[in-house]
């Protein structure tokens, strides 16, 4: 039977071949070798009538497919999702965020899956509190200066400091060592910071005093928000707020099927093909969800096109536009002068060979039927 | 303490702000304070503006007292008597006007049955909530708001009767409409705006069912009798206007027939309209092209001229001519001085316009359509009673919109012109259904208004009964006569070389951006090189330089400015407007060079 597969090797793609593989094995492994054959044959030809001809213009077809829903999709920008206040960008202002190639999200969101048993539940609460991000403001209910002294006095909520399980001393070794420069002091209800150097100006202890407000006390760096839920008999944690990297560091972290919607995030930790995978999956969420139905291959290829050069490159004029061969079509589209006076000084040379720069001079388009030419016998 | 403003600035303070109030209003309504103050008590800041500026909008209400209007069966009396006006009325407190502010110290009852001690104040009618087209949408109680919005929107594109003063009039761009009828469903506010002395449709029997297919989408069926009786007929008025202008040098326009020797001159046939004056003459039947107004202008720049061109002193043609598509019968010719005491020339074109295919009608619940299909009377569907619709409405039009509105006025038209008589529609107090009904019954119909109908051009029966009675339709302005446009070939820009825009330079439809993606999409290359070839060029490029070389056709040879005549130079054909891309590099001192390579 393996044998029979191997003849197709070179005629099939690998995943159709591993497929069928796999789906034998499970239905008991023995199949007759006619029967195989036929199917083999039948896929071989299913497999060539979706196969795409040669001149097929699938760049403008996969605008046009995911453009046209776009100009039906609603555009509230703002959309509840999940079960509880999980606020995540949704609609038309996502996908131009992900295809754009963004780094600064609107709404950055993690969601993290568990291993047993925390995904049974256990230690839920906790787990999620534990990896969201406290900073020293959080927990002060009062910043206060002493002009006398020039000293810094934090009052601290002992309520959310026992929730948190946090210790004074816990609160201020981290102010120790993220502030460089003062000496810090427990003083039970509150934390006294002072100056070091005697010469420290007033201003100085002012914006000290602002500074402190940020210093992380305990949890995951940009983490602001933790939401477990229960989904499919299975504990997971929606975040508001990413930082992958750490994430996946964590003990009883499901590292196979935790996520982010950062794609850069993706791409920096888990590589480029992840990031591909992660931006097919985000812009088909969104076009899904408001209902449309567009065929993942045109999102593929957007997702191919933004990430072929290894990095993420967003579909703008300083993104893949700005890879394109042709000064003519970067020309036309955007900051025009700019790629003309560039071209010019390195002396570029436009190929024309592809779509914009044929139409601007008025000659055939090298697609559809402007692909066949005529091969004629060289000059002897 | 409350503080008191008097039109936003500081006055005082006053103790007792309710019975300060009170006391205000009260001397207003007995006519010591002017009426035009309103006073505006907010409880939660308790501040109290008082304002008698400006620009504010107010509204008339009905006093009410202890639970009873002040209004009472005497006035109304006195009021049909005309033995006192509504002014009379706001005097003697019984009306009074609150602004907006005000408003919100009161408590508004719409009807009298509703009034409790509580109530300060009633509505004169509901029907004051709508302005004056709005009112005049009949049943607007039963419909959605956007919809009685659409129905007052297009009453204004109505034709009708405009001015009454029409036929002495220079307007631009007028109708009028030439059978207009008081309409059958009327309100109140047709009587108060004396709508019957100006009316802007006609009342005609509608039918709701579908015909063909051609009226899909919103397009409406019109009976061809019913248009050679005369419905929707109307005439459009366009003036051409020309002034005789002065130039320096004491130099004048000329009204007259233009001598064959004058620059620009069309041809004898287009001025043979034209008397001695250079005026056409009323009743005139002109087209396309034909001279109206005849006239000369000094030519231009005349100083540089003189000195070195004998033929300084001709004059150029000006006159104003029919544009491209129009026609018309010229109405009336005016002679007159404008401000500046120049001469000037009006000639007002009249133009018939029977309704065709395109043309757009509406009933008075914004249920606009355009005529899809003019249908001859013998193959009109019609009643077991022998009536013929006038128009054909899709059912279509109904359900999404919910216009219940036009449904009622179906019937209401119906009943009216079965018993002769106008049948009060009016918004929130309308005849209602139920009596409606019961009238259609007494009359000999189905109640519901529905009849039995015939294919008018098999005879067969029709399964379904068929929704039909009379109702006011209206002609929007939007003729197709003043929009279409199509082209072949035509006139060019000069700096580009590709097709003018827009109708009135009969201009070319553009194939954008996204069209152009479309081709692309298709594969289809050639086909869109075809489509852009309105602008194409041959130019020759020299193979050295690789620039824009000189054809010299007189001397039949070709030459390069930069390389000179020893070198090899080809014909290319692309587009005019990539030519001038490459004039604009050049200016910008980018050497573009043109590698010619051989295609096949």
């Amino acid at each position: 039977m393996d044998k029979l597969i191997a003849e197709y090797a070179d005629k099939l793609p690998k995943r159709i071949l591993d497929d069928m593989k796999d789906y034998l094995a499970k239905k008991g492994g023995s199949i007759n070798q006619a029967k195989l054959k036929k199917i083999l044959d039948n896929t071989l030809e299913e497999y060539k009538n979706a196969k795409i001809q040669a001149g097929e213009s699938v760049g403008v077809i996969s605008a046009e497919s995911i453009g046209e829903p776009g100009t039906q999709m609603t555009l509230n920008t703002f959309h509840f999702a999940g079960v509880a206040e999980m606020n995540v960008t949704l609609g038309l202002p996502r996908i131009i965020e992900v295809l754009d190639g963004r780094k600064g999200l609107q709404t950055p969101a993690m969601e993290i899956y568990l291993k047993t048993p925390y995904s049974k539940g256990k230690d839920i609460k906790e787990f999620a509190l534990a990896i969201k991000e406290t900073k020293l403001n959080h927990i002060a209910l009062e910043f206060s200066i002493s002009l006398i002294d020039s000293e810094i006095e934090v009052k601290l909520d002992k309520e959310k400091m026992k929730n948190l399980s946090l210790t004074n001393s816990n609160v201020a070794s981290s102010i120790t060592k993220q502030l460089k420069g003062f000496s810090v002091k427990d003083n039970k209800d509150s934390i006294i910071l002072k100056s070091r150097s005697k010469e420290e100006s007033l201003n100085d202890v002012y914006k000290a005093k602002e500074k402190i407000k940020d210093i992380h006390i305990k949890g995951i760096k940009e983490i602001h928000q933790v939401l477990p839920l229960k989904r499919n008999d299975e504990y997971l944690i929606m975040t508001a707020g990413s930082n992958l990297s750490e994430v996946l560091q964590l003990e009883g972290v499901d590292a196979h099927r935790t996520t982010t919607n950062n794609i850069f995030e993706i791409q920096e930790v888990l590589g480029i093909e992840a990031a591909r995978e992660a931006i097919i999956k985000e812009v088909f969420k969104v076009i899904e969800n408001q209902g449309f139905n567009v065929d993942i291959r045109h999102i593929m290829l957007v997702a191919d096109t933004m990430c072929v050069s290894g990095s993420i490159k967003g579909i703008t004029r300083y993104g893949v536009v700005s890879e394109k061969a042709s000064a003519l079509a970067r020309a036309s589209f955007e900051t025009p002068i700019k790629h003309i006076i560039n071209a010019a000084l390195i002396g570029e040379v436009d190929q024309l060979n592809s779509v914009v720069e044929n139409v601007m001079l008025n000659q055939a388009i090298p697609t559809g039927t402007g692909v066949p030419d005529l091969i004629t016998k060289p000059k002897e | 303490m409350t503080e008191a403003y008097l039109n936003s600035k500081f006055i005082g303070t006053v103790d007792d702000p309710n019975s300060f109030v009170a006391k205000v209003r009260d001397e207003r309504r007995a006519g010591s304070i002017v009426s035009n103050l309103n006073i505006y008590h907010n409880k939660k800041s308790d501040e109290i503006f008082i304002e008698t500026s400006k620009g504010r909008a107010r509204r008339p209400l009905i006093v009410v007292k202890e639970g009873q209007p002040l209004l009472t069966e005497k006035h109304l009396k006195q009021l049909e008597k005309n033995e006192i006006v509504w002014s009379d009325l706001v005097k003697q407190g019984v009306i009074e006007y609150l602004d907006a502010a005000e408003e919100e110290n009161t408590l508004v009852a719409f009807f009298e049955k509703d009034i409790t001690p509580e109530h300060t104040h009633l509505e004169i009618t509901p029907l004051g909530m709508f302005g004056l087209t709005t009112s005049l949408v009949p049943y607007g109680n039963f419909n959605q708001s956007t919809r009685v919005n659409a129905g007052s929107k297009n009453q204004k594109q109505a034709l009708g009767l405009y001015a009454s003063n029409y036929s002495v009039r220079m307007d631009m761009d007028v109708n009028l409409l030439h059978y207009p009828q008081a309409p059958i469903v009327n309100s109140i506010m047709h009587g108060i705006s004396d709508y019957e002395n100006h009316p802007a449709g006609q009342n005609i029997v509608v039918a709701v069912m579908s015909y063909k297919g051609y009226n899909m989408e919103d397009a409406i069926i019109l009976n061809k009798a019913s248009i050679e009786r005369g419905f929707g007929r109307s005439t459009y008025y366009r003036p051409s206007i020309s002034e005789e202008l002065r130039y320096s040098g004491g130099l004048i326009d000329q009204v007259s027939v233009p001598d064959k020797d004058v620059k620009g001159y069309k041809s004898e046939r287009d001025y043979r309209f034209l008397e001695q004056d250079g005026i056409i003459y009323p009743e005139a039947q002109v087209a396309e092209g034909d001279v109206v107004i005849g006239k000369t202008s000094p030519p231009r720049f005349l100083s540089s001229l003189e000195e070195y061109n004998l033929a300084a002193g001709t004059r150029r043609e000006s006159s104003v001519a029919m544009k491209h598509g129009e026609k018309g019968v010229v109405d009336f010719v005016l002679l007159t001085e404008n401000e500046e005491g120049n001469r000037l020339v009006q000639v007002r074109l009249r133009d018939e316009r029977i309704p065709e295919i395109g043309d757009k009608f509406t009933s008075r619940h914004g249920q606009k359509g355009v005529v899809g299909l003019i249908v001859p009377e013998s193959d009109m569907p019609f009643s077991v009673s022998g009536i013929v619709p006038d128009l054909i409405f899709s059912p279509h039009g109904i359900p999404s919109r919910m216009t219940i509105s036009h449904l009622l006025e179906i019937l209401g038209g119906k009943v009216g012109a079965l018993s002769g008589r106008q049948v009060n529609g009016t918004t929130f107090d309308a005849e209602p259904e139920e009596k409606l009904r019961e009238e259609l019954k007494s009359a000999g119909f189905r109640e519901n208004g529905v009849e039995t109908f015939y294919n008018g051009i098999t005879g067969e029966i029709m399964e379904a009964k068929i929704f039909v009675g009379s109702m006011y339709y209206l002609k929007l302005k939007h003729l197709v006569a003043n929009k279409i446009h199509s082209r072949a070939r035509g006139p060019i820009q000069l700096l580009t070389r590709q097709p003018t825009e827009g109708r009135a330079k009969e201009g070319g439809l553009r194939l954008g951006e996204m069209e152009k993606d479309t081709f692309v999409a298709h594969g289809a290359s050639l086909l869109l090189k075809e489509r852009f070839d309105s602008d194409k060029t041959i130019v020759p490029i020299c193979e050295n330089c690789g620039l824009i070389a000189i054809k010299d056709d007189y001397k039949n040879k070709s030459y390069c400015p930069v390389c000179g005549e020893n070198v090899e130079i080809n014909d290319v054909e692309i587009s005019y407007a990539f030519k001038l891309i490459l004039d604009e590099f050049k200016s910008l001192g980018i050497y573009q060079k043109l590698q010619l390579e051989n295609k096949y």
